[in-house]
């Protein structure tokens, strides 16, 4: 392939992988905390489709993304609630909620159909770092949630290792009767990183209809929430890892466009890669024995009751 | 101090905030509080070293430390820590290295990495629960070493335990509770004696010797030649261990924890494939079988994790007692169970080994330590084995509880059955045991009659000094 080529896949690639970089961001939160969410999937819809509708009647795309965030926030309470308050299983809870969110958005977004959005967000390089050959496109002339994405990334991973908060999280995701037993307050470290999780997924399916996809069209997240899941098994429950993790899913979705025609294979048999990864890694999410082999957090998926007697 | 069940735990519970009195009060230093949390009873200096460690084992030591301290930044927050782990170290001959993860270090120094939580808060009154239990000899006296000198800073120690010369020999006073009740508070050590604490916990008075009848072994039961087994790591732990036990007596082996015996009980269960050797019971060759088929032979198995691999904890006293049997006649009818019979033989089994339950259709989880155990000797023993294999069969438990768990070995042993019996405890291996052999470094050291042997010499063997 020509150097041009290269460049544009990868910036095509980095900028398809951003949503699921926002996902993962979120859901490691989540995970660490102790909390499994399924439904991303749902809440990157619901996401989607309010970032559309606002930016229709407002045409503030800023306040689009905002209320999106908002609308995650409000789909993951739900599954707090049901997991955090009411001890519910979380896999169920969660695949409740991306049901619902799939369906929800479906009727929210039946008037938006097809309907053109009133902006666009054009990438921006970075000066200087944009002119360097091959890797300067991709990585300095994206647009500004790309940049903001990465840096969340950065940030999120600072938080989860280097400060109190982080030490609080990943204690209440290890062993929350520990936690408890120092005064963390485990219930709202635990609704607070659900939250962030569904403010992400939100964020993440705002990021899809305004700026990847413009507009709105029904099951247009088409499976990404279950690969931003997925992602966070391959990532370790690390943001910094998540960030390659991220990119390389991106680039597989690209790749189908570039390879089909030199490797001679068909289209939708190159677009199933992502999602048969993602079988593999629900695989280890699944099976707490699996789980463990591979460093996840030791209560995720437990909830957490403290007059129950540890033996 | 209080027996298996008393409520000492329970009690202390209540004074951390992590359960809820129903009535009550509580008064620290003449005021009376409200503890609603952990963090309300850290605020009035109140810190506890709980019986199981409260510690997160992927975090590093001071990441532990500083877990909801609010005083440490919010950057970096070990970064303090650190210093003052080290200064506290000196101070208190609590010698950790803040940088190690939990899950490395030995148990004595989990239990520092609590006391040293509970400093860093500023405990006044520090509440450590049966701290004793999971300590070697060594690390106890360290542990009682610094008690002493936080109790001469003029802090106050409530020390849990259910052993009569670990009161004496740390506390100033004791209170007795038993049943949930307080039955002699605050009585000064000096003017009490290791009799009466006993007869005040159990309500009755204690036989300290039991009486063993002379042997008459029989025939061979179990037979171990030359057996190899590795551990989970894969090291050879096992190497080349050789016994016979016979019918009527019991055979002890004595060992440091961590000498090859948990892979040996697990080797002749089933529960381990051995790489080398042979097992054969009441002459029928199991080695490498499944549990299922060397304990269909007759063989009670006491395991030493009791709550993991003697009980399954969210099912029923009532189903643990049939765990083994509910397959056969009379307990099961074609492939349905009789559940009246169940529940009328456990009700009978609950009597007679006197498990403390609500009732037969309580989690087995949620018993306390004593009873667990009472319920995995009612199901194992009332089936007349011909083998019991009895790892560390009194560890953690009351005065009561290991003088029935050491009748009934006894009485079996008297009826015909071949005891195997894995202890630390050498008055326990003394007291029971009709041939003890030493276990060091996956090997047997020595073999010896009880009659003959003493706790000198099996302590020399055990530790390989010469």
């Amino acid at each position: 392939m020509r150097p041009e080529v290269i460049s544009s896949v990868l910036q095509i690639a980095i900028r398809t992988g951003t949503p699921l970089l926002l996902g993962a961001i979120g859901e490691i939160y989540a995970e660490r905390s102790g909390v499994m969410n399924l439904g991303i999937e749902g809440i990157m819809a619901v996401g989607a489709v309010v970032g559309v509708a606002v930016s229709l009647a407002t045409g503030d795309v800023w306040l689009s993304f905002l209320l999106a965030c908002i609308a995650g926030v409000v789909m993951a309470l739900v599954h707090a609630f049901a997991s955090v308050s009411l001890y519910a299983n979380q896999v169920v809870s969660g695949l409740a909620l991306a049901m619902l969110g799939l369906g929800l958005s479906s009727l929210m977004g039946r008037s938006y159909v097809g309907k053109p959005l009133p902006h666009t967000i054009l990438p921006r390089p970075v000066p200087l770092l944009a002119d360097i050959p091959v890797i300067g496109p991709a990585l300095f002339y994206q647009d500004v949630l790309v940049y903001a994405a990465l840096a969340l990334a950065f940030v999120s991973w600072l938080v989860l290792f280097k400060t109190r908060w982080g030490i609080m999280i990943r204690a209440v995701g290890e062993d929350p009767s520990a936690a408890d037993a120092m005064g963390v307050n485990v219930y709202l470290v635990r609704y607070a990183c659900v939250a962030f999780g569904g403010a992400m997924a939100g964020l993440a399916g705002a990021y899809l209809s305004l700026v990847l996809r413009p507009g709105w069209t029904e099951g247009m997240t088409a499976g990404r929430g279950w690969i931003a899941f997925a992602l966070v098994i391959f990532a370790f429950w690390d943001p910094l890892k998540a960030i390659i993790g991220a990119y390389l899913f991106g680039a597989m979705e690209t790749l189908q466009f570039f390879l089909q025609v030199p490797l001679g294979i068909s289209a939708p048999l190159l677009g199933m890669l992502p999602y048969v990864a993602t079988i593999l890694a629900m695989l280890f999410a699944v099976s707490e024995t699996l789980r463990k082999h591979i460093g996840a957090p030791a209560a995720l998926g437990k909830p957490y009751i403290r007059e129950e007697k540890v033996i | 101090m209080g027996e298996n069940g008393a409520g000492k735990t329970t009690l202390m519970n209540i004074l951390y905030g992590l359960y809820k009195p129903d009535e009550g009060r509580i008064f620290v230093r003449g005021h009376e509080v409200r503890i609603r949390g952990p963090r309300d009873a850290m605020k009035l200096g109140i810190g506890m070293v709980h019986q199981h460690f409260k510690l997160v084992p992927t975090l590093t030591v001071a990441e532990n430390v500083a877990l909801g301290l609010e005083e440490t930044g919010f950057f970096l927050p070990t970064k303090k820590i650190e210093k003052a782990i080290e200064e506290a170290a000196r101070r208190y001959g609590l010698d950790i290295d803040p940088d190690a993860k939990i899950w490395q270090l030995s148990v004595g120094e989990r239990q520092r990495v609590e006391i040293l939580k509970a400093l860093m808060r500023d405990a006044r009154v520090l509440i450590l629960d049966e701290p004793t239990t999971v300590l070697t000899p060594g690390e106890k006296e360290e542990l009682f070493r610094i008690l002493r000198k936080l109790a001469d800073e003029g802090r106050g120690i409530v020390f849990i335990t259910h052993k009569l010369d670990e009161v004496f020999r740390i506390a100033d006073r004791v209170t007795v509770l038993r049943k949930g009740r307080v039955v002699a508070s605050g009585v000064p050590t000096s003017e009490t004696t290791p009799r009466e604490l006993a007869k005040l916990m159990v309500g009755r008075e204690v036989g300290y010797k039991l009486a063993k009848r002379p042997k008459e072994p029989g025939e061979v039961v179990l037979k171990v030649e030359d057996l190899f087994a590795m551990d989970d790591r894969g090291t050879m732990v096992v190497k080349g261990v050789s016994f016979e036990v016979r019918r009527g007596e019991v055979f002890g082996i004595a060992g440091v924890a961590g000498n090859g015996q948990k892979e040996l009980v697990e080797a002749i269960v089933g529960l381990r494939k051995p790489e080398k050797g042979r097992v054969v019971i009441d002459s029928h060759d199991v080695t490498g079988r499944s549990p299922a088929e060397v304990l269909g032979l007759g063989v009670a198995f006491i395991p030493e994790d009791r709550a993991r691999y003697g009980i399954v904890p969210d099912l029923s006293v009532a189903e643990n007692l049939v765990l083994k049997a509910y397959r056969y006649p009379p307990f099961s009818k074609g492939m349905f169970l009789d559940v009246d019979y169940i529940r009328k033989w456990s009700e009978e089994l609950v009597a007679e080994y006197r498990i403390t339950t609500p009732s037969i259709d309580t989690p087995a989880g949620s018993l306390s330590g004593g009873n667990i155990q009472r319920l995995i000797l009612a199901r194992e023993l009332s089936t007349t084995p011909r083998l019991i294999i009895a790892s560390h069969p009194t560890y953690g438990l009351d005065v009561a509880a290991t003088e029935q768990v050491r009748a009934l070995l006894l009485k079996h042993r008297d009826e015909g059955a071949g005891v195997l019996l894995i202890s630390e405890d050498l008055d326990e291996l003394l007291e029971l045991s009709d041939r003890i052999a030493v276990m060091r470094d996956g090997r047997i050291v020595g073999i010896m009659d009880a009659s003959e042997a003493d706790v000198e010499e099996i302590g020399v063997l055990m530790s390989g000094a010469s």
